[in-house]
């Protein structure tokens, strides 16, 4: 099997679907970049991360759409062709710039269907960089899936990895909801098997991405990673946990988690969010709420502090929650129960 | 004139409708069988009406929180309509939406809405949509002198005219931005010179005159139907009732509204004009009235009287697949 980045295992599904059908459009600042430029090259950006580099070539100007910096006009736009029964791929270049969008987003895409008595059809994928790891400090760098999957209406994906990457995009590419797409900016490069074809990979079925026996670890978007690289320690030390990616936090695979927590009695979660409202206190809610006698620790949340993501290096290491954090809250479940 | 007389019998119709519709409402909104928030557009009829004679169910138009006359005149049903206001189980949205979120997509209606600012983005895509399926479709959004101070509106615009789509701005300054008049909110008071800055065309209309905005509308139309990318219709008008029902006015002077109704009304003057010229005869327009007026009538008494949706419905329509 071919091992590719998860921007190509992304640039790969954007292929794939718009040659497979021709409602599918591409929208957003710099998608392909150049337009207006001296040297007259088009695809000069491709997308700011080059996740939607050589569409342009391929599919047009009518379908690959450079837009004005104008975020709200953007997803408005996206929102509109949906109704009108177009399949828009909006990018918004850092998931931040959901703050100027927003409207758009959860006023507008996510009401839709609700308001206007189940007739509209929203099929609106609105993809995003997120994450710190890059220091592009606190406008560039923030998590914003909790906001997200906070919305009724809205579908909310995180991958990990090159193969769920493009699995995920097709199944949201296809999807008649709107879809909001995470892709963490640390894990462009990460590298993968991902098959050449088409394969879809559905909503709300989270990942077992290692089994144990001694505790559940719950983790997202690059803190996947992260719990790997804390498991081959644990491991040397025969503690071994299953590592659950949920890959999509609405819908969320709470059976997987809970059915996970009831083997194991310890439960950890990890999210590169600050604490508040996150999805790492929200999954523990949820196991509180209904796996509570499975439990023989109190639930251990890993988290970003409750600040702005920083800029420096040294600052910025220590704001995202790593493996060494997430070792000690493996320690400390087992310690407690 | 180019309207021949079963158009002209429609347009009548149409505005004659909304003005009973929004009446109706009117005095219905006080024995507090109404819930939630009713903005109403009578006194704007010449506008929507105008605009919308014009467009087929595969044009697309995106309103605002003053949406009803938007929606009669794109064709929605007005029984359905009612039946929403009302919150009804078999209103048009199933009575999730209400007053501020009716919309019929196969009529090419993208939807009231109650972001003020909201609907000019939408249209932008819809017009996306019409350019890529190229078959000379357009889409509209309604924006008031208030709206148009929002930021997204000026994002459409320029996006617009940048993707140079067939979309056109129409822009009603009734006077108002809520309880604040436009000679204080409107920097440069000539909303059309800003639109104009964008490289867009404006076609200005007398809000009070069906024909005036007719005929804009066709002007703006020959450009954006044609390849030529946006254009906008700007129109002056008012409303007759306060921004929602129970607004007391005081931002208004006195007397203000019953000048307007008595010296500018869009339906006397139609019907002054089509009967002066002998092309219809009051007789016939006597008859529309009556008609609407029943038809409004039995709109309302069905939807005092129509099911309310169950508890269960709340967690219908979230999603298409969950």
């Amino acid at each position: 099997m071919p091992v590719i980045t998860l921007r190509e295992a992304l640039n790969e599904a954007l292929h794939l679907e718009m040659a497979r059908d021709p409602r599918v459009i591409v929208l957003g600042e710099d998608v392909s970049g150049g337009a207006g430029g001296t040297s007259g090259q088009r695809d000069a950006a491709g997308g700011i991360f080059g996740v939607t580099k050589g569409l342009i070539h391929k599919f047009g100007d009518g379908r690959v759409i450079d837009t004005p910096i104008s975020e709200s006009c953007i997803i408005g736009a996206a929102n509109g062709a949906a109704l009108a029964g177009l399949r828009p791929v909006a990018e918004l270049m850092f998931a931040d710039f959901v703050g100027v969008a927003m409207d758009q987003i959860f006023n507008q895409a996510a009401k839709f269907r609700y308001m206007f008595g189940g007739k509209a059809r929203t099929p609106l994928v609105i993809r995003m960089s997120f994450g710190a790891g890059m220091n592009c400090a606190a406008q560039h760098s923030q998590t914003i899936y909790p906001f997200m999957t906070a919305v009724p209406g809205l579908k909310v994906v995180v991958p990990s990895n090159p193969y769920d990457a493009k699995g995920l995009l097709l199944t949201a590419i296809r999807d008649d909801d709107p879809v909001v797409f995470f892709e963490h900016k640390a894990l462009y490069s990460r590298k993968g098997e991902v098959p050449d074809g088409d394969y879809m990979i559905p909503f709300g079925e989270a990942a077992l991405v290692r089994e144990g026996e001694h505790a559940t670890i719950v983790a997202l978007g690059r803190m996947v990673p992260f719990a790997e690289k804390a498991l081959e320690k644990l491991n040397a030390e025969g503690i071994t946990c299953d590592l659950i990616d949920p890959r999509t936090t609405s819908p969320l695979d709470e059976e997987t988690i809970l059915e996970s927590v009831s083997n194991t009695g310890r439960l950890v979660v990890v999210d590169e969010s600050p604490p508040r409202c996150s999805v790492a206190s929200d999954i523990a809610a949820i196991v509180a709420q209904k796996g509570f006698r499975d439990l023989k620790a109190p639930i251990q949340i890993v988290t970003a502090p409750h600040t702005p993501v920083p800029f420096a290096r040294e600052l910025e290491r220590a704001y995202v929650p790593g493996p060494a954090q997430i070792e000690a809250a493996v320690r400390k479940v087992l310690a407690d129960g | 004139m180019q309207l021949n007389r079963d158009a002209l019998l429609q347009a009548y119709r149409r505005m004659r409708t909304i003005r009973e519709f929004e009446e109706r409402l009117h005095i219905e909104n006080r024995t507090g069988e109404i819930a939630g928030f009713t903005h109403l557009y009578a006194g704007q009829e010449a506008v929507a009406v105008g605009v919308c004679e014009h467009l087929t169910d595969k044009d697309w138009i995106a309103s605002t929180h003053r949406g009803h006359g938007h929606c009669i005149a794109k064709g929605c049903d007005v029984g359905g309509m009612m039946k929403e206001i009302y919150g009804r189980a078999d209103g048009l949205c199933k009575g999730k939406g209400g007053s501020m979120h009716i919309a019929d997509l196969d009529k090419g209606m993208l939807g009231a809405n109650a972001i003020v600012g909201g609907g000019p983005p939408i249209a932008v895509g819809a017009a996306i949509a019409a350019k890529l399926a190229g078959e000379g479709h357009v889409a509209v959004s309604f924006t008031g002198d208030g709206g148009s101070n929002q930021g997204t509106v000026l994002e459409a615009l320029n996006m617009a005219a940048v993707l140079k789509v067939p979309k056109i701005f129409v822009f009603e300054n009734n006077g108002y931005s809520e309880h604040t008049g436009a000679a204080y909110a409107l920097a440069g008071q000539d909303l059309g010179r800003r639109v104009e800055g964008f490289g867009i065309p404006v076609f200005r209309a007398d809000g009070f005159d069906f024909f005036s905005v007719y005929e804009a509308m066709r002007q703006a139309l020959e450009v954006s139907r044609t390849g030529g990318g946006p254009a906008a219709v700007y129109a002056t008008c008012t409303r007759y009732f306060g921004h929602f029902e129970g607004d007391p006015q005081n931002y208004r002077a006195k007397g203000e509204v019953e000048k307007f109704r008595e010296e500018s009304d869009c339906l006397k003057g139609f019907r002054a004009r089509v009967t002066d010229a002998g092309l219809i005869d009051a007789a016939t327009l006597d008859a529309i009235d009556a008609e609407v007026l029943a038809e409004i009538d039995a709109a309302t008494i069905a939807a005092k009287s129509a099911a309310p949706p169950t508890a269960a419905d709340v967690l219908t329509d979230v999603y298409i697949s969950y």
